[in-house]
């Protein structure tokens, strides 16, 4: 049996699903986190597998997914400053409290 | 001649404006008024100076023969539109501006001397003197113009500083409105001017007046025989320029401006609404008077005019109460005198030198300027010592005020025509050429002579005569007393001008085509219409003399006519209903409506649909970051499924 295309699209496009899932229904920050990593892994994937299937011959692919796993790890990093800050002002990471941005 | 003196006399008013106008605030009273004063009296001499040369030196440039010649002293190009349209500012030096340059500046410093006592002490003294040095400057400018163009900017300067001068005492309404009612009707009739300009200048490619006066038929074949509703382009061009006039001159129907005028102190009612201003009407027409003679039917236009306001405005002067209204009614009656004597100066009517007509107009221009000044003057030392402008509350002043009195008594005989003062000789000239156009206007402008010595005297009797009221009663025991010197001594001199101007050589000097013209009293004219004058008098003085009840009858007999010629035969008010009920009402107010409703209901209507869309999806930033994705999520899985439609 050959692993085609459709093998690695359909996990990446659960992880995908799960991803947008949790976003939206977990309270927690840090959970909103792991859930927006799993996402952008989807993409990743996506990406690799594109590339090699479809452009076996070219590298933008491969590139794409590093740049993406490289502002992954920043944004993460920020997000996880923004979340400890927030923490520190209000001892609660609870998306639902933190409406400042309506002003 | 060098060009020197002609700037000076321009430019030194000019500076005097702007150093009292700017620095103004800074002076003491005395110091304003004395450099005002002095730097009126140098232009005076300055003036003077030009005037005796142009009229007597005998210069090549001035004079051929027995040929007064019009001679541009500069020209200077201001400014250059195209090649062929250029606006230029220079000096004209002529037989009328010569004589101007004499009128302007001696009326001028003798209302400067007369404001010192005057206007002593009133606030914005200053202020006062720096627009009497503008009216000045934009006056001269106004008469030496070489071009029409710089004649319509500076008619526009002397509209202003007349503007300027009845609003001085801006603290009272009614000195606001009759300013504001001044400017907008000279206003509105210099549209006829400016229409009259761009008209004459499309057709003959000119500005220049003296291409244009000196060779009349190029303009008559520039025109080539263009009309226009019925009449030829020129007589449109020229009887629009003669609109122009007509406000500045108040002629009928727009008069209206002149009698409100007398809100302003009375020696710039001497000045602007007597003596110079007024008359610019006249002097335009009679700078373009040789086109003026290519057009009968532009002179008839001016003569029937001219007309009808002498005896309009000689009707409403018998039934005024208020003696600078007396005063300002009596010039625009006046000033038709001189319309009328322009009018009928046609070229087609072989009985008359055509130079009779014009040359009266500018002699009467020039005495009417010294004796109306003069009767201004003394009109403002009455008011002075009385603190009315009514005759009411005068009566018997010749025992109170002697200098006063003879002087103004001058100033009556000499506008009734009596001889041998100055009015006779300019008002009989006028009559002659009335009379030898046609034997209509000729009776027509005796009968409004005979009223003119009519309502003089009638003025001249009630104030100095009739009853002797208490005066140290009404004025906590204050007399009424002769002014001091610096108003007395302009009277004075005004006085004996008036009575000796009759006897200058006037045909000799100003004529229309240069030529000397020897002046016949024709003395069946002169006999016939000082014998109407001093009937009137006499009836005056029968009627007013001493205080009774016959006037009262009188004017109770004919109860209506009084009524109306006291309220200027309703003239306000139909503007008013004009204005108010057809301009207004009638187009004014549906047109506001349609921008308040219609243009600004579409721009608000825009304004409250956005609003209230924006309140409807303000809820939507709930600041809550998922719902935001959910949004973001629908949104996207729409703009897909829309692509999806559209690309399969």
């Amino acid at each position: 049996m050959d692993i085609t295309l459709i093998w690695y699209l359909v996990p990446s496009l659960v992880m995908f699903c799960c991803g947008v899932y949790g976003f939206l229904t977990r309270r927690n920050m840090i959970a909103m986190l792991i859930s927006l990593e799993l996402m952008l892994n989807a993409v990743d994937i996506n990406f690799v597998v594109f590339n090699r299937f479809l452009f076996p011959s070219s590298m933008e692919g491969w590139m794409f997914t590093l740049f993406g796993i490289a502002i992954a790890a920043a944004e993460t990093a920020l997000a996880i400053a923004i979340i400890i800050n927030l923490f520190r002002v209000s001892k609660n990471i609870d998306v639902r409290d933190t409406t400042k941005m309506k002003n | 001649m060098d060009i020197t003196i002609p700037i000076l006399i321009l430019a030194i008013p000019l500076f005097m404006f702007l150093l009292l106008g700017l620095a103004g605030v800074k002076m003491s009273h005395k110091l304003a008024g004395a450099l005002g004063t002095l730097g009126m009296g140098t232009v005076l001499l300055l003036s003077y100076y030009t005037a005796f040369t142009y009229f007597f030196s005998g210069n090549p440039e001035f004079v051929d023969g027995t040929d007064r010649l019009q001679a541009v002293l500069f020209n200077h190009t201001w400014l250059q539109f195209t090649p062929a349209l250029a606006i230029k500012i220079g000096f004209l030096l002529d037989p009328i501006s010569a004589m101007m340059l004499v009128v302007i500046p001696t009326i001028s410093f003798m209302v400067h001397v007369y404001s010192l006592g005057y206007m002593h002490g009133e606030k914005g003294f200053q202020r006062y003197y720096a627009f009497l040095s503008l009216f000045s400057f934009s006056m001269l400018g106004l008469v030496v113009a070489t071009n029409i163009f710089q004649m319509y900017i500076f008619w526009e300067l002397v509209g202003a500083s007349s503007f300027l001068l009845i609003g001085f005492f801006y603290t009272l309404p009614s000195a606001v409105s009759a300013c504001k009612k001044a400017f907008i009707v000279t206003r509105f009739a210099d549209l006829g001017f400016l229409i009259g300009i761009l008209v004459l200048s499309y057709f003959t490619r000119q500005l220049d007046f003296l291409p244009m006066t000196q060779n009349p038929s190029a303009v008559l074949s520039s025109f080539e025989g263009a009309s226009f509703l019925g009449a030829s382009a020129l007589t449109w061009a020229l009887v629009l320029i003669f609109v122009g006039g007509m406000g500045k001159s108040a002629m009928l129907p727009l008069h209206i401006w002149l009698p409100d005028a007398m809100e302003g102190p009375t020696p710039v009612s001497a000045l602007i609404h007597a003596a110079t201003m007024v008359v610019a009407g006249v002097y335009l027409v009679a700078r373009l008077f040789p086109l003026y003679m290519l057009e009968d039917a532009a002179l008839m236009f001016i003569t029937v005019v001219g007309a009808a306001t002498a005896f309009y405005a000689a009707m409403v002067a018998c039934a005024q109460i208020d003696i600078k209204r007396i005063l300002a009614f009596s010039t625009i009656s006046q000033i038709a005198f001189m319309m009328v004597s322009l009018g009928v100066a046609s070229k087609n009517n072989v009985a008359i030198h055509e130079g009779l007509g014009y040359m009266a107009s500018m002699f009467h221009l020039f005495t009417h300027a010294m004796f109306k000044a003069l009767l201004f003057l003394g009109a403002g030392a009455l008011i002075h010592a009385v603190h009315s402008n009514n005759y009411t509350a005068m009566g018997g002043l010749r025992k109170y005020m002697p200098v006063t009195h003879i002087t103004f008594l001058i100033g009556c005989l000499a506008i009734a025509g009596i001889w041998p003062f100055a009015g006779f000789f300019s008002k009989d000239e006028i009559l002659a050429a009335c009379f030898a156009n046609g034997t209509f206007w000729g009776l027509w402008m005796m009968m409004v002579a005979a009223m003119t010595a009519f309502y003089m005297f009638r003025m001249y009797f009630l104030i100095f005569w009739w009853d002797n009221p208490d005066y140290e009663k009404e004025h906590h025991g204050h007399r009424p007393h002769d002014p001091g010197l610096a108003m007395s001594l302009p009277l004075i001199f005004l006085a004996v001008v008036s009575t000796v101007a009759g006897f200058i050589p006037f045909g000799e000097l100003v004529t229309f085509d240069g030529h000397e013209y020897h002046i016949h009293i024709d003395w069946t004219i002169a006999g016939l219409s000082m014998g109407v004058a001093a009937l009137s008098i006499a009836f005056a003085a029968w009627l007013y003399m001493k205080k009774n009840d016959k006037p009262q009858r009188m004017a109770d007999s004919v109860r209506w006519l009084w009524t109306a010629a006291h309220r200027r035969f309703y003239w306000d008010e139909i503007y008013l209903f004009v204005t108010r009920r057809i301009i207004f009402d009638g187009i004014c107010k549906p047109i506001a409506w349609f921008d308040r409703h219609i243009i600004d209901g579409t721009m608000d209507g825009l304004a409250f649909v956005t609003n209230k869309a924006s309140l409807a999806i303000k809820g939507f930033q709930s600041g809550k970051v998922q719902m935001y994705i959910w949004w973001y999520l629908i949104g996207a899985v729409v703009l897909g499924l829309i692509t999806a439609v559209c690309v399969l």
